[in-house]
């Protein structure tokens, strides 16, 4: 059957047109009952048991996603007409629907309604889209009950009263949500059922529970007409919001109309955004710049006063405050940041958040409904007031919660609980909600997965050692060198003296393409989860354990299918040709580090393999000073390594993690493969080459470090890494520690290297300024990122060993699998990150210690200090609540002076004085401030 | 964007495999000798022919064959967007060539020297898919004219999107960005007469693709075949040659 819809549309040029298209009613499309005997039953989700079928309309879709979540909810039929509104509204709820309708355990069924015969409807005259979706959800239930006639009870879920009512009088049993949950007879779910729906309902009850109902705390949000207009004429500005991670009251939003970053000051006029919105900015008349500090008191009084945190040294300029900068750079430059406040929400960026409920007087009774503040783990996030019928249960755990809407006359935001991840202050639980929080999947692999996998045990065929294309390297002295323990191996290495003077060094990386085929579900989670994630105490993989551990492992002694790249050199490391080719190779010795340094260092070995150790590694040496010369950064970063307990898990000792000259080595030979194999694969693909970058730090990144060093009388030249690796080697002072902090310092102004696509930039912008190499990309470890296997399909296809998959000849495509790997890359560093500091907690939580510090910078109320031993850093207040008592030594009533122009801080006696860079004292201890919420605080020692 | 739902529909309720609506008259233009209305869906093209008749230019006379002229157009109200389309710009241009030179290699020209056969093609609505409905239309336009031919010439489009091979796409499916191809058959000597596409697709997926838009084409033929039988059938009645 055949019907035409047509609608009027407006073109980009502002004409006019009309659109005719074409829609087909069909006579095939199953109901989905498994129990229907008209219709074809293959692909069916509904049961026979289920007590009702469920129809669900799209506000309890777009509203109600966490209840829908909860496995309580089954046997759902999905409209399309629903789907497709839900779509159009909120693209990752539609995400998130359809992964449970993916979900075979959770029975929903996605019916297509509008191309059903008896189930689409055209619009009456008058009629507007919305009452006519409801009215062909109202027949599309209808249609159900008759269809599926007495055996089943089919149940429309809706929330609205107008739709409820003429569904019943049509025949149609109609419930809300509410009513429904509470037919189930389990309250506690009730918690899940979103607010702003629950609130029409008993509007009474929510009422007399919200304070100063009356007072308006934020401004309107404008109408989105007027938000459109005003962006039109330039009075607003359009932009992301991003919260300060060190001081949520802070925000910025980047704005193209502007050119520059638009300062946001307080949560006044944030104006409800949370991190991550797009927003409409208005910008603020000069009067009311920073300065009048009046506005920030105000909107602050309420909440704690936010510390900076004690945490991990940041690795790089992304990690660091940057507030800290923002100002002092206005104070230097006198240049005045923008500063607006947000009118409109654009478009929201709502997640779910992990966090605990602040801690509160249990009410009078039991089981009461009863409101409780929930605090993200996310300091950006505001707290979030939700209801819980189970306050007891939830107010030592950690959940996620969701939010729902948040009213200008509200403090704070409302939402609702999801569920419960576990105990606070549980290791493992804790170790989840970072997992959450960067949005890691540690999930095991599904079937589909694992069915990708080959047969175990695995082992070269006679098709791969016959196969042409593939080298044999058997004979050749192939060896591993990894850390202690490491059992995925996806590099070794090898070198042979050629009869004509030159060398033969070989990079030998596990061949992961041969196993994981373009377009395959395993392919499909290993670009998903982008890169294996190193938490403490486990190791999330991107591929599964088979892969990572077995096949693909260069374990010693196994033949292992490999992805070689050759080289010749002269004995002066210069490179004269160099090959790619896929291999078998058969690893003589998996080294650790330890290992091959002893073997290079006891000058009693004579044996082949220490040989080549020594070749390899003089020249790695050679190689290395090459790559300083033109200018590499040779920059530190504080690694700190624990000894866990295998049993507990728990943290037994900490400490630095140390390099070798073994390490330096394997290191300058995977950098050197990865520029061979980056100049090769951009050769054949100048367009679609996956390459790595590392962009050029601006002179205001610098700031920071060079009045740190300007304090200290040391000059830095910044004009090229050529300069600053220069100046860095001649910053030595008297301490052998100064040229290290000095390093880690640097390290942190620049930020992280990027995965891109070679056709959005032009030649000159592909440059890696930490390594001075103008191209870069991944190669060398497959097992563990999604990059590398890209580069070697890239490869195998440039060599034409194979053909390109078609997904990489579409720029777009490929930009878009780049985007999700930095994000991902990103995440797996930050959960790193957290998961040390977690465990500093612990580890400090039964051994409170001193240690030696270095003040890394002088601030307002006190210093920063670094504690090199356990790579952690944070505030010494000397000023003001929480300033440390004994650390003025005898004389309790003296005053500080601070000059942060000069980066020092005096006693008022004269009797102390704190420069930066200085060494001091410091007492490591963890406080518990709140009951439940322990934090590490540095204290001076006199 | 998504174009076909994880349950198999298009946007326009078909399933991958599922052509339109087809639609074809005969004999709708009086005063030609030959004339035929195909449509496809939304897709509607008119197609006349007038001969074999005296070559009009002199020097454009062949002497040995037929002279075949294709004249393409499309109706200033055929899109959405009326606006005045010309017979010379480059995409009517290149219509014109493809839609002559696929039919003159089913129409036995050698039969028919010196002399010259003239066929138009019209658009009066476009939903994706002209190419192939204009083939159609002319093929049909020329069996009603008489004309000689080897066998009918059928054209069908066939694209991939959604790493699904689709048949017969409609406009928004043809701007999708996919790559599509058009393909024209002789569905009883079962050759290919034409077979275009303007992007990349591997071999294998290729492969799929072009079977997909053959197996269609000779459903089209099929139904052409039906339409032209019917009619001849109708003018047998009515000259009274053939009894009920
Ligand atoms: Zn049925």
């Amino acid at each position: 059957m055949l019907s035409n819809k047509s609608f009027v549309r407006k073109t980009r040029h502002g004409r006019v047109i009309k659109v005719v298209r074409e829609h087909y009613l069909r006579d095939d499309i199953s109901c989905g009952a498994l129990f229907c005997p008209q219709c074809d039953t293959s692909k069916a989700a509904l049961r026979q048991t289920a007590e009702n079928i469920l129809v669900v309309d799209t506000n309890v879709v777009l509203h109600q996603m966490d209840l829908l979540e909860n496995e309580i909810i089954s046997d759902v039929v999905v409209l399309s007409v629903v789907l497709e509104e839900v779509k159009n509204k909120n693209l990752s709820l539609y995400n998130r629907l359809r992964a449970i309708i993916d979900n075979p355990t959770r029975h929903f069924f996605v019916f297509a309604n509008e191309h059903h015969k008896d189930t689409y409807i055209k619009a009456l005259a008058g009629e507007t889209p919305n009452d006519r979706n409801d009215r062909a959800i109202r027949v599309a239930t209808q249609w159900y009950q008759e269809h599926l006639g007495p055996s089943a009870k089919v149940i429309l879920l809706t929330n609205d009263m107008d739709n409820r009512s003429k569904a019943r009088e049509s025949g149609i049993i109609s419930e809300t949500v509410q009513a429904y949950v509470q037919s189930l007879g389990k309250p506690e779910l009730l918690d899940l059922v979103a607010r702003s729906d629950a609130m029409d309902i008993d509007k009474n009850e929510a009422e007399d529970l919200r304070p100063n109902k009356k007072a308006v705390v934020y401004a309107e949000h404008k109408v989105m007409s007027e938000i459109t207009a005003g962006l039109h004429q330039g009075r607003y500005h359009q932009g992301k919001l991003r919260v300060n991670r060190y001081n949520p009251f802070v925000a910025y939003v980047g704005s193209e109309s502007v050119g520059e970053e638009i300062l946001i000051n307080g949560r006044q006029d944030m104006n409800r955004a949370f991190d991550g919105d797009v927003v409409a900015v208005e910008l603020l008349p000069q009067s009311l710049l920073p300065g009048s500090q009046a506005v920030k008191i105000a909107d602050r009084d309420d909440e704690e006063e936010e510390e900076e945190p004690v945490g991990l040294v940041p690795a790089s300029a992304d990690d660091a405050p940057q507030e800290s900068q923002v100002q002092e750079n206005s104070q230097l430059t006198g240049s005045n940041r923008p500063c607006g406040r947000v009118i409109g929400i654009i478009k929201r960026n709502w997640r779910q958040y992990c966090g605990s409920l602040e801690p509160m007087k249990m009410p009078g009774g039991s089981g009461g409904n009863v409101h409780a503040l929930f605090v993200s783990a996310d300091r950006r996030i505001p707290k979030i007031r939700i209801q819980t019928r189970q306050l007891a249960n939830l107010i030592d755990k950690r959940i996620i919660a969701s939010v729902d809407s948040w009213e200008p006359n509200s403090r704070y935001p409302s939402g609702h609980y999801v569920r419960t991840i576990g105990d606070i202050g549980d290791r493992a639980t804790e170790s989840d909600v970072l997992l959450i929080e960067n949005d890691i999947n540690s999930r095991p692999f599904a079937d589909a997965v694992l069915a990708c996998l080959p047969p175990l045990p695995w082992s070269v065929s006679d098709q791969d050692l016959l196969h042409q294309q593939r080298q044999d390297l058997r004979n050749l002295c192939v060896f591993s060198v990894d850390p202690i323990g490491c059992k995925d191996i996806d590099d070794a290495l090898h070198c042979k003296l050629m009869p004509n003077g030159l060398y033969e060094v070989g990079v030998h990386i596990a061949d992961v393409t041969n196993f994981v085929h373009p377009g395959t579900p395993l392919d499909e989670e290993a670009s998903q989860r982008g890169t294996s994630v190193y938490m403490v105490e486990r190791r999330i993989d991107m591929l599964p354990k088979p892969l990572t551990e077995d096949i693909c492992s260069l374990r010693a002694d196994v033949e292992r299918l490999a992805f070689s790249v050759l080289w010749e050199m002269t004995a002066e490391a210069e490179i004269v040709s160099v090959s790619f080719t896929k291999s078998i190779i058969k690893s003589s010795a998996a080294l650790s580090y330890v290992e091959a340094q002893a073997r290079m260092d006891d000058s009693r070995l004579e044996d082949a393999l220490t040989a080549d150790l020594r070749n390899m590694n003089r020249l790695a040496k050679i190689m290395r000073q090459r790559r300083i010369e033109r200018g590499a950064l040779t920059l530190a970063s504080p690694e700190v390594k624990f000894e866990i307990d295998t049993e507990t898990h728990d943290p037994l000792d900490v400490g630095m993690y140390q390099v070798r000259e073994a390490n330096q080595m394997v290191e300058e030979f995977m950098l050197a493969a990865n520029i061979s194999v980056a100049e090769k694969i951009l050769k054949h693909f100048p367009a679609y080459s996956l390459l790595r970058r590392h962009p050029v730090p601006t002179p205001n990144m610098f700031e920071p470090l060079l009045r740190t060093a300007a304090a200290v009388g040391v000059h830095l030249d910044i004009s090229s890494s050529k300069a600053l690796a220069d100046s860095l080697d001649h910053a030595v002072g008297d301490d052998p520690y100064f040229n290290k902090l000095i390093r880690i310092l640097a390290t942190r102004c620049m930020t992280q290297a990027v995965y891109f696509c070679s056709g959005e930039l032009s030649l000159p912008e592909f440059h890696h300024y930490g390594l001075a190499a103008p191209l870069y990309t991944h190669f060398t470890s497959p097992i563990r990122r999604y990059a590398d296997v890209i580069v070697h399909r890239l490869l195998a296809a440039a060599l034409g060993l194979s053909n390109l998959p078609p997904q990489f000849r579409d720029r777009s495509t490929l930009t878009s699998i780049s985007d999700n790997l930095n994000y991902r890359h990103r995440n797996a560093q930050m959960a790193g990150r957290a998961s040390v500091e977690l465990h500093t907690l612990i580890f400090f939580k039964n051994r409170p210690m001193d240690a030696e510090a270095r003040i890394v910078k002088i601030q307002s109320n006190g210093f920063i200090v670094f504690v090199p031993k356990f790579g952690i850093e944070g505030p010494v207040y000397l000023i003001g609540k929480g300033a440390s008592k004994i650390a003025s030594g005898s004389t309790s009533e003296c005053s500080w002076v601070v000059d942060e122009e000069m980066q020092t801080v005096r006693a008022s006696d004269g009797n102390c004085t704190f420069r930066v860079l200085d060494v001091t004292h410091v007492h490591i201890e963890v406080v518990e401030p709140q009951p439940n919420r322990p934090k590490l605080q540095l204290t001076l020692v006199s | 964007m998504e174009f076909i739902s994880p349950e198999g529909l298009r946007l326009d309720g078909r399933r991958p495999h599922e052509m339109r609506q087809l639609h074809a008259e005969v004999g709708v233009v009086a005063k030609a000798d030959g004339s035929a209305l195909f449509e496809m869906g939304n897709t509607k093209v008119i197609a006349a022919v007038y001969g074999p008749h005296e070559v009009q230019i002199h020097s454009q006379q062949l002497h040995d064959q037929a002279l075949v002229r294709c004249e393409y157009s499309m109706a200033a109200f055929s899109t959405g967007e009326r606006r005045r389309r010309g017979k010379s710009d480059r995409r009517a241009m290149e219509l014109s060539l493809v839609i002559r030179q696929t039919l003159e290699a089913a129409i036995l020209t050698h039969l028919m020297p010196r002399s010259q056969i003239d066929i138009f093609v019209q658009v009066l609505q476009a939903d994706g898919g002209t190419r192939a409905a204009c083939i159609n239309a002319a093929s049909m336009a020329l069996a009603d004219a008489g004309i000689p031919m080897r066998d009918l010439v059928v054209s069908c489009a066939a694209g991939y999107l959604n790493s699904t091979p689709l048949l017969d796409l409609n406009y928004i499916e043809d701007s999708g960005g996919g790559p599509d191809l058009t393909v024209g058959i002789f569905p009883k000597l079962d050759k290919v007469s034409l077979l275009q596409m303007d992007s990349k697709l591997s071999t294998d997926l290729f492969e799929k693709v072009l079977t997909l838009a053959m197996e269609g084409s000779k459903a089209i033929a099929e139904y052409m075949r039906q339409m032209l039988l019917e009619n001849t059938q109708k003018l047998a009645f009515a000259r009274g040659t053939l009894k009920r």
